[in-house]
């Protein structure tokens, strides 16, 4: 039988007795006066603020925004979003430690989530996702992971790349997808879910008349 | 062809945009909406018998009118926060035919006395949330939402706000508490949402399927709704098919057709030459039903008789080549991921259950575990504050109970393997016996 894994310390678990430094006073609520937020970052998050009654509903869109300015929710990051909110940090990373898209660890810049649940792993899903993370194994730039059920299902496996949704992929779709994602295309054009027509034959309205739409016209 | 109300002209170019939706006959509903009195919109959502769409399946007027009166603040919630394994309906939706949900929130929350609502995005659906966004700006600029809507006294803001990626912000107080910006763990419940939900207020939170619907209720009446489907499950639903299937997608069906029909009929049925192994009626939280179920009529009420349930209405189809025990650990390690850690018998019962699984895999399992697994899944269900442990243990528990021989040949395979037989005891435990324990 396999022995418990342990950390370093001979930790079983890693989190409840590890995460804080006792010698360290707590953090608390940024001094604005002090602390340095780039323009463009404060305004994104005081727009999302604005949005609603309380203005803590903005901490997801706000550790959005500082996480694609930073690359990830760093505690440079969390400090500057802890700043303008006015909450203290460790407010701010209980809520980016609990979601799937808020990195916790530096990651490359290109997110390229693969959907691993039932549907897709039942077409070969696992095989995909080895074969991206093989490929995109020496470059820094990609952040390749598997991720629960995207909601795709329909064009399984599937992946998201930078947040476009692609599928049904197959191997030898890997190459020109990380390609595409480097260089800045449009990723798999033709693969695009974007693109894709609803299955429901009697919905698929392909056979509208091309000119209905600009006369408006209600059949 | 009649039967279409959701998916109707839902692939016509633009129709997304505000000038399309409208040729079509869009925003016609609101009209009359706001022509009746709240008191009547909902005895029509009422009349109508909608059942929930995102999974619990409670009827949408009862929920609207367990709000209660008075001139507080109150809130609509959307819950488009869509993750369930299988389910894809919403996204179909969102991305095709924005101006019908706003529609159906309009109206709704007209008829709930909501002046605040939200859209509950997932994080993952940037497309949809874009979509949402632009079609939200024009219904602005046109009047449909904000300030007294059309020159009546209903006033109503609208924000579309983006997850972060977390199956449990589809539990409704987790999205609650997600929305106001902490980790998204589920709440005890009462109060319920209706009386204490987002901020405190009072909140009604839907599904975007059953938004969606409320316009063609409100179009066609009550009555002519209701007789669509049958009689404890009225109108029409999408299904989301997926898996082993040749025309995986959406389908919008009329309640009470025989799975067989869909599965079949509709998607193709699994590829040639394979078999149906099993098949989740309403995505991976609901038990497993076998080919014998084929013919159960799919609505809340059959589906729940043969001992499942319709869900988010997504079937997951898998033929034969699949082994159980794969899926079964699949459907495990999906919900081991995705509990929020609260309550102890789902964050510790998801942890344990991956664990025998993967044991049966290696070899290290005997038959007896598999009862101890079993009594794992009792012991979640229905002592945690949500039903995310519940989600994992129905699946779970019935693939034990319909396939325990494949569950036994497993074991047995997988002892071969590792040079085990059944009675054998493996050498590190032969040392803890030596010392008196076991």
């Amino acid at each position: 039988m396999t022995p418990v894994p342990r950390l370093g310390d001979d930790a079983r678990a890693s989190g409840w007795d590890r995460s804080a430094d006792p010698e360290k006073d707590p953090a608390l609520i940024p001094d604005p006066a002090t602390t340095d937020v780039p323009a463009q970052l404060r305004k994104a998050i005081e727009d999302a603020m604005a949005r609603y009654p309380d203005s803590r509903s903005a901490a997801i869109p706000a550790l959005h925004a500082a996480q694609e300015l930073h690359g990830w929710c760093s505690p440079e990051a969390i400090e500057q979003v802890a700043c303008v909110m006015q909450v203290t940090p460790a407010y701010l990373d209980s809520v980016a430690s609990f979601y799937d898209m808020l990195e916790n660890h530096p990651v490359g810049r290109h997110s390229v989530y693969v959907c691993t649940n039932i549907s897709c792993s039942l077409r070969g899903a696992d095989a995909l996702l080895a074969a991206i993370g093989e490929a995109a194994a020496d470059d820094a730039d990609f952040n390749v992971r598997s991720f629960e059920c995207l909601g795709a299902c329909d064009i399984a496996p599937m992946a998201s790349v930078d947040g476009v949704y692609v599928g049904p992929l197959s191997i030898d779709d890997v190459p020109q997808l990380l390609d595409d994602a480097r260089s800045g295309r449009p990723v798999l054009p033709d693969k695009q879910l974007a693109t894709r027509l609803v299955a429901d034959p009697r919905a698929n309205s392909q056979q509208f008349p091309p000119h209905a739409v600009e006369q408006g016209s209600s059949r | 062809m009649s039967d279409m109300l959701l998916l109707k002209d839902i692939d016509e170019p633009g129709l997304n945009t505000l000038p399309v939706y409208e040729a079509r006959g869009g925003y016609a509903a609101l009209r009359k909406a706001l022509a009746m009195t709240p008191a009547d919109v909902l005895s029509e959502l009422e009349a109508s018998g909608l059942r929930g769409r995102g999974g619990a399946g409670f009827q949408m007027g009862k929920k609207v009118s367990f709000l209660p009166q008075g001139s507080m603040d109150k809130y609509l919630v959307c819950n488009a926060d869509e993750s369930e394994p299988g389910t894809f309906k919403d996204r179909e939706l969102m991305q095709k035919n924005p101006h019908l949900l706003i529609e159906g929130i309009v109206i709704a929350s007209y008829a709930a006395g909501a002046d605040r609502s939200f859209i509950y995005i997932r994080g993952e659906y940037v497309l949809q949330a874009d979509v949402l966004d632009a079609a939200l700006a024009e219904a602005r600029e046109a009047g449909y939402v904000g300030e007294q809507i059309l020159g009546s006294d209903h006033s109503l803001s609208l924000v579309v706000h983006r997850g972060a990626g977390a199956y449990i912000c589809g539990e409704e107080t987790g999205l609650l508490d997600s929305l106001e910006g902490k980790r998204g763990n589920p709440r005890l419940k009462p109060p319920f949402p209706a009386n204490q939900g987002l901020y405190q207020g009072p909140t009604l939170i839907n599904n975007v399927e059953t938004l969606s619907t409320v316009p063609a209720i409100m179009t066609m009446g009550a009555k002519q709704y209701a007789e669509l489907g049958v009689q404890t499950s009225t109108g029409t639903k999408l299904v989301s098919i997926s898996g082993h299937v040749q025309r995986p997608g959406n389908y919008e069906i009329e309640l009470g057709i025989p799975a067989r029909e869909i599965i079949y009929g509709l998607a193709g049925g699994p590829p040639v030459g394979s078999e149906i192994k099993c098949w989740f009626p309403g995505g991976s939280s609901a038990p497993v039903l076998t080919p014998d179920d084929l013919d159960v009529p799919y609505d809340f009420d059959s589906l729940a008789k043969a001992g499942s349930m319709l869900g988010s209405g997504a079937i997951i189809v898998v033929d034969d080549s699949t082994p159980i025990v794969e899926l079964a650990l699949k459907v495990a390690m999906f919900y081991r991921h995705e509990s929020c850690g609260k309550c102890t018998p789902c964050r510790e019962g998801t942890n344990w259950t991956v664990k025998m699984l993967q044991r049966i895999d290696s070899g290290e399992a005997t038959p007896m575990d598999l009862d101890i697994m079993a009594s794992v899944q009792d012991h979640i269900i229905g002592n945690c504050l949500c039903v995310l442990g519940d989600a994992m243990a129905m699946p779970i528990g019935s693939m034990i109970a319909k396939f325990r021989d494949e569950f036994e040949a497993h074991i047995e395979a997988a002892r071969a393997r590792a040079g085990l037989t059944l009675g054998s005891v493996p050498a590190d435990e032969q040392a803890l016996l030596a010392h008196g324990t076991s």
